[in-house]
């Protein structure tokens, strides 16, 4: 059905990722609490391999789109089609597991749990083993704990936090907390990856390692990333497209060049300039 | 210092577990048999090692799970009950065909527990608690007022379910007690243990995790409902006459203060103070008239100066525990909770 209607987004695709189809595309979306109207007619098309951002004033319903998606939320309007799917109907598990990954903008580890332990969370279905198996030990479940094991010390390795796999993630530094919860997200095997707010409360290095490695994790992993931020040299610097949300409506879509240029965007952060 | 290359290997540690469990075993079953523990004893150890079984069972759903469910004497009493009858029903030796009642008694807790769950666990925190008091309530007020059914005398209501065959003992309380460890360690420290564990941690996190709450919610409370009915089943084995008022909201209290006074999440936290809070009463009786007084003070010093329990979240390691003696190897909290150390609570 997506074939059928126009594609919105224009320019947000970058070339690259033209000839394959869209990872996520949001058609329509909208969600009413009670009488508010909290998102409307959202439409965004995200490429395969793209790297886009979500901006807008505090309050216009990013964090909402992203529940949306994640179906924390379920939409009152509108079709999310992941890949060809179409979510209707899934809970945010689902969601899950047909590869939206996502991180929180409160960060929400599993803080009595081991660092480890809490990515191979992330790789719960990526071990097979069922209860009987656990309970009598078979040969497979030491294998796949091994490999999970494995696995996770592998990828909290883009971060460099290889070796703090027995600490309790409560004791974190806020920095790694942060990205200890993007290491959990990309564990499920996403094939988006929604980050809420990634960078904040982080000092400009450490803004600046951030930027490096969502690069470094689209380029390894093959991923499309979207972006929930504020801090402008991050969304301007990394993302390909970006779209800026205000009242729960999509007010502007483009590149980073455009959307700096967009009178619309600028009266919706700075106000408008008396006549 | 690399805790991953001095840490014991694995199959030593099942070895070490298994050599105590039968060095244990085998000794305490010395004691029993030539009377150096006296009968009077043996009752208590053997009610330790019921009320312990019920401890770590509730302690799945409250520790692990994060819930707090308050009918879980509920349960008990259906194991204790579907196990009674079935062992009042049988001809054959009852002592050979008890393990069978204990696993009757223990899935006929499970699939109810299984039935209130689905409903329960919609809701949570103090919602919870209520929708399982209220299960709770309804399975005691059941088995009062129900003593026959199609004609044929089952559970005798008020009047009380007499001429159970007196099988729990010892050996099949320790064994009770060895499996219920062993099952409740090995599937917590599995990827199904995580993502219980997750969800108490934080239930939208394990489901943006990919993890199916409901179903781990529903398998966590059943599994937890099974103990108890097994626990229910060694009961009715040792008291001999089921009265539904021994289940009543008081009982599930009493578990409950075990399970928080050993601290949340913690077998052997669970198993220390099931075992206390039994033999307290016991020994206090010397003070007959200040022992209530007693217990409950101790309660409120504990939870005044130890608010996580009497062992937090700490969960007993005999490998890593030898590892210190031997100074091979700092241990981590890393767990190795194995059925023996309920032994050593029992002697």
């Amino acid at each position: 059905m997506s074939k059928l209607l126009p594609v919105p987004s224009r320019g947000m695709i970058p070339e690259r990722d033209i000839e394959s189809p869209p990872v996520l595309e949001a058609i329509h979306l909208g969600v009413d609490f009670g009488g508010l109207v909290a998102v409307d007619d959202f439409h965004l098309l995200i490429g395969r391999t793209e790297i886009s951002g979500l901006i807008g004033p505090n309050g216009a319903g990013k964090t909402t789109v992203f529940n949306l998606l994640t179906k924390v939320y379920q939409p009152t309007r509108g079709t999310i089609l992941l890949g060809d799917k179409d979510t209707a109907g899934m809970n945010t598990s689902q969601v899950c597991r047909a590869g939206i990954a996502r991180t929180f903008q409160n960060i929400r580890l599993f803080k009595d749990m081991t660092v480890a332990e809490n990515v191979m969370v992330g790789l719960h279905h990526d071990i097979k083993y069922h209860i009987p198996g656990a309970i009598f030990r078979v040969p497979g479940y030491w294998r796949q704990e091994k490999a999970a094991r494995g696995k996770a010390k592998d990828m909290l390795s883009i971060f460099n936090m290889q070796d703090m796999g027995d600490i309790k993630a409560g004791g974190l530094p806020y920095g790694a907390q942060r990205r200890l919860e993007i290491v959990r997200a990309l564990a499920t095997d996403p094939s988006i990856l929604l980050l809420d707010e990634p960078a904040a409360g982080m000092n400009p290095s450490e803004t600046a390692e951030l930027m490096e490695n969502i690069t470094k994790i689209r380029d390894v992993y093959q991923i499309a990333i979207m972006l929930i931020e504020h801090d402008m040299k991050l969304v301007m610097g990394i993302c390909e497209g970006i779209a800026v949300l205000n009242y729960g409506k999509i007010i502007a879509k483009g590149t980073p060049a455009e959307i700096m240029s967009n009178p619309v965007v600028v009266e919706a952060y700075l106000g408008k300039k008396e006549a | 210092m690399k805790q991953t290359t001095n840490k014991m290997p694995m199959w030593l540690r099942y070895v070490i577990n298994i050599i105590v469990f039968f060095v244990l075993f085998g000794g305490s079953t010395g004691l029993v048999n030539s009377s150096i523990i006296s009968t009077y004893y043996t009752r208590i150890i053997v009610l330790c090692g019921i009320n312990m079984i019920l401890a770590l069972s509730l302690n799945i759903a409250t520790g692990y799970l994060g819930q707090l469910p308050l009918g879980h004497a509920g349960f008990m009493a259906l194991g204790a009950y579907a196990s009674a009858i079935f062992m009042r029903s049988v001809t054959v030796s009852p002592s050979a065909i008890f393990p069978l009642g204990i696993l009757i008694g223990g899935v006929t807790a499970a699939f109810v527990g299984f039935l209130i769950g689905i409903p329960a666990l919609r809701l949570k925190g103090d919602y919870l608690a209520i929708i399982t008091l209220g299960f709770g309530e309804i399975i005691r007020v059941v088995l009062l007022n129900i003593d026959s059914v199609l004609g044929f005398k089952f559970t005798y209501g008020a009047a009380s379910l007499k001429n159970i065959p007196k099988t729990t003992n010892f050996f099949n309380t320790f064994l009770c007690v060895a499996i219920t460890c062993f099952v409740i360690h090995t599937i917590m420290k599995s990827r199904h243990g995580r993502a219980t564990l997750a969800i108490r941690d934080n239930e939208i996190a394990a489901e943006a995790c990919g993890i199916n709450t409901t179903y781990y919610k529903t398998f966590g409370f059943t599994l937890s409902a099974f103990f108890a009915g097994v626990a229910g089943a060694l009961y009715a084995g040792y008291i001999g006459v089921l009265s539904p008022s021994a289940f009543g909201f008081m009982k599930s209290i009493e578990i409950l203060v075990m399970v928080v006074l050993g601290g949340m999440g913690s077998m052997i936290g669970s198993i220390i103070s099931a075992t206390a809070l039994t033999a307290l009463p016991e020994m206090l009786r010397a003070f007959s008239q200040y022992r209530m007084i007693a217990y409950s003070l101790l309660l409120v010093i504990v939870m005044i100066f130890k608010p996580t329990g009497l062992m937090g979240n700490y969960d007993f390691s005999l490998s890593s525990l030898i590892g210190k003696i031997g100074g091979k190897s700092k241990p981590k909290s890393k767990t190795k909770t194995k059925p023996e150390k309920d032994g050593e609570t029992n002697e």
